[in-house]
């Protein structure tokens, strides 16, 4: 158990060293948020209507490009191939590794979120459902994200290929994730769509570790 | 003309007028903000239509003037940087980076405070507020590009580029609201006509103007400092430096 | 004085929440980039020293070496 607690204490103070690598996506996340007023139209109406969309669409992007690092450092000293051929379940290795990730990527989204609500116009209502459906979906998106992250890990030119492997993917949870927030902003329950996320979440919680520790070995041979 | 600035393209030198800035910048800077802020708060009239909370206005109207300042002073070091090829100017530009950051989130910060009892929304896409929130923007990709590079030398170029590049905001700040219809109110201060502000409103926010470039000046001649030593770590003189550092803490 | 009393004073005729708000995380801002800039001027200071040391102990180690060769 301790080697276990022991990755999880090491990704998380490489992490921390990285400061620049965890600012940037949350910039480019508020950034890509600015442009939609910009772009499309200030009108207070139309950023309520458009911003649930906005700020999930804007996350999914933002966590596109920050999901690389999650096991790009470790392949490139070596760190990876160790892990592996040591005696430890990746299984649990991965998991533990996606858990650091998703502290330190989503965490802050979730404490930057009242300003993008701010910024789209979205009412009181809509920000609750907004937080539930990020805190339910976040971890999802890191998770099922791993997988692909973990089958394009040795390749030169990963980046765009990840955001086209896991958007198919990631869309019935925008989906759901945008229905709830619009249910809450028409002031009707939205019990149903935070379910489905949290099924989905689940189902991948159990399932993701196994599938991530087998793409590893798929790309890393 | 400038032959009395050659001497500061050195690191040492630029260190040594840093230690002696350093003092009267926060001897001014506390002294200015103490003054302009109590006046502000307690002495100057209430303002006809808005009442107390006008008084932001000490805070918003300083730090907002000083966020477009410190990047215009940012653009003139990378400058200087770039021509004649100074480090110690793209270090400067470095150094005021993240105080000029600060004063942006705060003019963002005390309009929207300002602006929710006032006009009833934190927030408005208008003209001058979005760029503004550019500015900020531009603040902190230039901290990050020159934070990318390992090699400073190339760092304070590329940042420097970056900063130049963006200087076309201010004028555009500035102008917004002339140029577009805006929920902003006009200026404040003009250089040319009587202000539209009354005296005993004027005074106490000059004087915080005052505190808050003093307050800047002091932040970058630290952080100036701290940039010299990160980049001259192995010069003797650094190295008597953090000696007599240790020995004053002992 | 434009205020009654000191309790009219913070409550700012009814502004007090925005004014206040305003002022206190402007200070507070003002005052952490303040501190957070010493303390990097103190961590690097001491990595110097760190430095200086580090290279002591290995010039003495290769001092070591020849003599004992």
């Amino acid at each position: 158990m301790s080697l276990y607690a022991g990755i999880f204490k090491r990704d998380l103070h490489i992490a921390f060293k990285q400061k620049a690598e965890l600012v940037q996506p949350l910039m480019f996340l508020l950034m890509v948020v600015t442009l939609f007023p910009l772009g499309v139209s200030p009108a207070p109406e139309t950023l309520q209507r458009i911003g649930p969309g906005v700020i999930w669409i804007a996350a999914i992007l933002s966590s596109l490009l920050a999901m690389e690092r999650l096991f790009r450092d470790d392949f490139q000293d070596g760190a990876l191939e160790q892990y592996m051929l040591s005696g430890m379940a990746l299984p649990a290795v991965s998991a533990v590794k996606v858990a650091v990730h998703w502290l330190v990527s989503f965490v802050p989204l979730l404490i930057l979120s009242p300003l993008l609500a701010m910024f789209l116009n979205l009412t009181y209502d809509m920000y609750i459902a907004l937080m539930l459906t990020l805190l339910l979906g976040s971890p999802l998106l890191s998770l099922v994200g791993a997988i692909a992250v973990g089958l394009t890990v040795g390749l030169q030119k990963g980046g765009v290929l990840l955001a086209l492997l896991l958007i198919p993917v990631f869309i019935p949870l925008l989906i759901f994730a945008t229905s709830a927030v619009d249910s809450a902003a028409l002031q009707l329950p939205y019990q149903s769509q935070l379910a489905i996320i949290a099924a989905m979440l689940l189902l991948a919680a159990a399932l993701a570790p196994f599938a991530i520790a087998y793409s590893l070995k798929v790309s890393q041979n | 003309m400038w032959k009395w600035l050659h001497p500061y393209a050195k690191t040492e030198r630029a260190y040594q007028l840093c230690l002696t800035l350093q003092p009267w910048f926060w001897a001014g800077a506390l002294l200015c903000l103490s003054i302009g802020t109590v006046w502000g708060l307690a002495f100057a009239p209430q303002d006809y239509q808005q009442g107390d909370s006008f008084r932001i206005i000490y805070i918003h109207v300083p730090s907002a003037i000083l966020s477009m300042g410190t990047y215009v002073a940012m653009a003139i070091a990378a400058l200087v940087g770039m021509v004649w090829q100074w480090r110690t100017a793209y270090m400067s530009m470095i150094a005021m980076a993240p105080i000029g950051a600060v004063m942006t989130f705060i003019a963002l910060f005390t309009g929207a405070a300002w602006g929710k009892p006032m006009w009833g929304a934190w927030w408005v896409w208008d003209a001058r507020l979005t760029s503004e929130l550019i500015l900020l923007f531009l603040y902190m990709g230039v901290i990050a590009l020159y934070g990318a590079f390992e090699d400073k030398q190339q760092a304070g170029k590329a940042a420097g580029v970056m900063a130049l590049v963006g200087v076309v905001n201010i004028p555009i700040i500035h102008y917004s609201v002339e140029w577009w219809n805006t929920l902003h109110q006009g200026a404040t201060i003009s250089k040319f006509d009587n202000p539209s502000i009354a005296p005993e409103m004027l005074w106490p926010l000059l004087i915080n103007l005052l505190g808050f470039a003093l307050f800047i000046g002091a932040v970058t001649t630290v952080r100036l400092r701290n940039e010299i030593v990160l980049r001259e770590l192995h010069r003797p003189w650094v190295q008597a430096l953090a000696q007599q550092h240790i020995e004053g803490k002992r | 004085m434009q205020f009654e009393s000191f309790s009219d004073f913070i409550n700012m005729g009814g502004y007090a929440f925005y004014v206040w708000l305003s002022f206190g995380v402007t200070f507070l801002s003002m005052g952490i980039i303040a501190v957070q800039s010493y303390l990097k001027q103190s961590s690097l200071l001491k990595a110097v020293i760190v430095e200086q040391e580090r290279k002591a102990r290995i010039k003495k180690a290769r001092q070591e070496n020849t003599h004992a060769q």
